[in-house]
């Protein structure tokens, strides 16, 4: 896949955004691009995305390992982080986190066998008045879901799982 | 009271450019852009004695005056990479009154000579990232942003850059790093931003809710503004309260308010109304207080909450009943930083490391007091020595849990 031929215009409209001389500044708008289609970034997106602003590909490596949305192996087509850090934590986030994991079962940092739903602890994300709660990243990027009980939680992933067969079918 | 910040409590629709120009939206840039020299609108600033809301607490007024004007173009970037466990404020504030923090953002780029401003968002705020460009493409179109405004010489430009979860790109200069496209680690200061700042050019960095308090302290004055809040603390906070409180959210008071008045008075008090144990008044990274009346009766400002042993910061409040146990507490907290820690500098990125063993191996009831005191002995070994406020920050639930809740850990290693 190349970036520049599959979403010209935006890359073009992020490339904008910076002084041409430090496109670099571009990476992270640009490996959020890459992992739109499959979720992951892959090598050949690396590649591409070293190309583009001309830095090595060890760069661009050295930004996906640092920064923990960005993702570099296939997993769940939704990834849904629960915040369990102290403030959710004092609302019930942990024992919210065990139940939708019983109720998926699958364990913390596993994918449900359809592929479709990867659980994660993850840290702070900055909702701390609407614990439990947690964020889905997948195919349209980021969404957060404040307020949750497990029942609702529930209810949202059979919507994505019949979303996704009306994708297929 | 009548808000200042969470103006959209009081005014509906104020996110919609209609709306929050009706209001007044927008007259502050206009009048400064035209009428005003720049060095006038950081005079203002100054002497509104508006102090930075990221935590620092820094004038800013002051730190806009530091810009080198030796040195061309300059950078304004806006600090949204709001990730403190109990934080909450700058998404709400973005979220519901978004043109207000950008006139703000536009007022401080007018006053340091920037004619490109970066908002860096936390890279979770993907929706509010889009809709942060929606509300800048409505500006633009209404003249408010582009070339020649009002049809004097400046030209701006805002561009919003998401960053991809990392916590310490809230730090300033880690923000920078990762703002040219490189891992977020912090630089050795100084040289201070207002000098080598983004691209090594003169940067002024600011939190969303500072930008947000520029806008009416160019419209009402810099003594209104000082009419507000505490001779040492000005104006008006935007508190965000979590924990085990009957209404947790954001309530924007005057600095000074007690810790009673907003938890009690507010907040509709704890939960089930037990005893408060413990608070937090910063988030993860503060030091913890024991609570008695004194301390309830303790004004919400810079200066006194510093003589209960802790810092203010962003007055993230977390509020621990005495149900909590604080060596769960601290466990919690060092997952947080040993996860966070950029790992540069060997104090902080060791330190959490074995701090995160010592409590998790305390908390699970596997641990032994010689565990407790190696943890607080690590954590002070720490203190002084990181590179940033990260790792000094991970050691002030360590070190205040442990000296000030002794009775909770000694019932931890024996259980």
């Amino acid at each position: 896949m190349s970036l520049e031929k599959t979403y010209p215009k935006e890359v073009k409209q992020i490339l904008a955004k910076y002084p041409p001389e430090h496109k670099r500044s571009a990476v992270m708008p640009l490996l959020y691009l890459a992992q739109r289609e499959e979720g992951y970034i892959t090598k050949s997106a690396m590649q591409d995305i070293a190309q583009i602003l001309e830095i090595t590909e060890t760069d661009v490596a050295s930004i996906v390992g640092f920064y923990t949305l960005y993702h570099d192996k296939k997993e769940g087509k939704y990834r849904m982080q629960v915040c369990t850090d102290l403030p959710c934590a004092l609302r019930g986030a942990d024992e919210f986190l065990d139940a939708v994991c019983g109720n998926l079962g699958i364990q913390v940092g596993e994918t449900t066998e359809d592929g479709l739903i990867t659980i994660e602890s993850v840290m702070c994300l900055a909702a701390c008045d609407k614990a439990p709660m947690f964020q889905t990243q997948g195919p349209d990027g980021i969404k957060y879901h404040e307020l949750m009980t497990v029942d609702r939680t529930m209810e949202l992933i059979k919507a994505l799982k019949q979303a996704g067969r009306e994708v297929k079918s | 009271m009548t808000h200042i910040l969470l103006r959209h409590r009081d005014i509906p629709d104020i996110n919609m450019i209609n709306a929050y120009k009706k209001d007044g939206g927008f007259a502050a840039f206009r009048k400064v852009v035209t009428k005003m020299k720049p060095a006038e609108v950081t005079e203002i600033v100054k002497n509104s004695s508006l102090r930075g809301r990221g935590g620092a607490g820094f004038p800013t007024g002051m730190k806009w005056s530091f810009i080198d004007n030796r040195n061309w173009p300059h950078y304004v970037v806006a600090n949204a990479d709001e990730s403190e466990p109990g934080t909450f404020k700058d998404r709400e504030i973005m979220e519901a009154n978004p043109f207000q923090f950008l006139e703000g953002l536009a007022l401080a780029s007018y006053a340091v000579g920037a004619k490109v401003a970066y908002v860096y968002l936390r890279g979770e705020f993907w929706q509010l990232a889009a809709y942060l460009d929606e509300k800048i493409a409505d500006m633009e179109n209404a003249g408010y942003l582009g070339e020649k405004l009002f049809g004097t010489d400046y030209s701006l430009k805002i561009y919003t850059h998401l960053g991809a979860g990392a916590y310490i790109c809230g730090e300033e200069t880690a923000l920078l790093e990762s703002l040219e496209g490189k891992r977020g680690q912090p630089r050795v200061r100084p040289p201070f931003p207002p000098s080598y700042g983004l691209y090594g050019k003169p940067t002024i960095i600011n939190n969303v809710e500072t930008f947000t308090n520029v806008p009416p302290i160019l419209a009402n004055g810099a003594d209104w503004y000082k009419s507000m809040g505490t001779l040492d603390s000005a104006g008006v906070k935007v508190f965000s309260l979590s924990g085990r409180v009957r209404k947790p959210g954001n309530y924007e008071l005057p600095f000074g308010t007690t810790f009673r008045q907003l938890i009690y008075e507010h907040a509709g008090g704890v939960q089930e109304g037990r005893p408060i144990k413990a608070i937090m008044p910063a988030g993860a990274s503060s030091s913890l207080i024991v609570v008695d009346d004194q301390v309830l009766d303790t004004p919400m400002d810079y200066a006194s909450v510093r003589t209960l042993g802790a810092d203010l910061g962003s007055a993230s409040v977390i509020v621990l009943d005495d149900t909590v146990d604080i060596d769960w507490v601290v466990n919690k907290t060092i997952h947080f930083f040993k996860h966070e820690s950029c790992g540069k500098c060997t104090p902080c990125r060791e330190g959490n490391y074995w701090m995160k063993h010592l409590t998790s191996r305390i908390h699970s009831g596997g641990g032994s007091k010689d565990d407790v005191d190696l943890l607080l002995n690590v954590a002070k070994q720490m203190q002084g020595k990181c590179l940033c406020a990260l790792g000094e920050f991970s050691t002030m639930a360590v070190v205040t849990g442990i000296e000030r809740f002794p009775q909770d850990f000694k019932k931890a290693v024996k259980a």
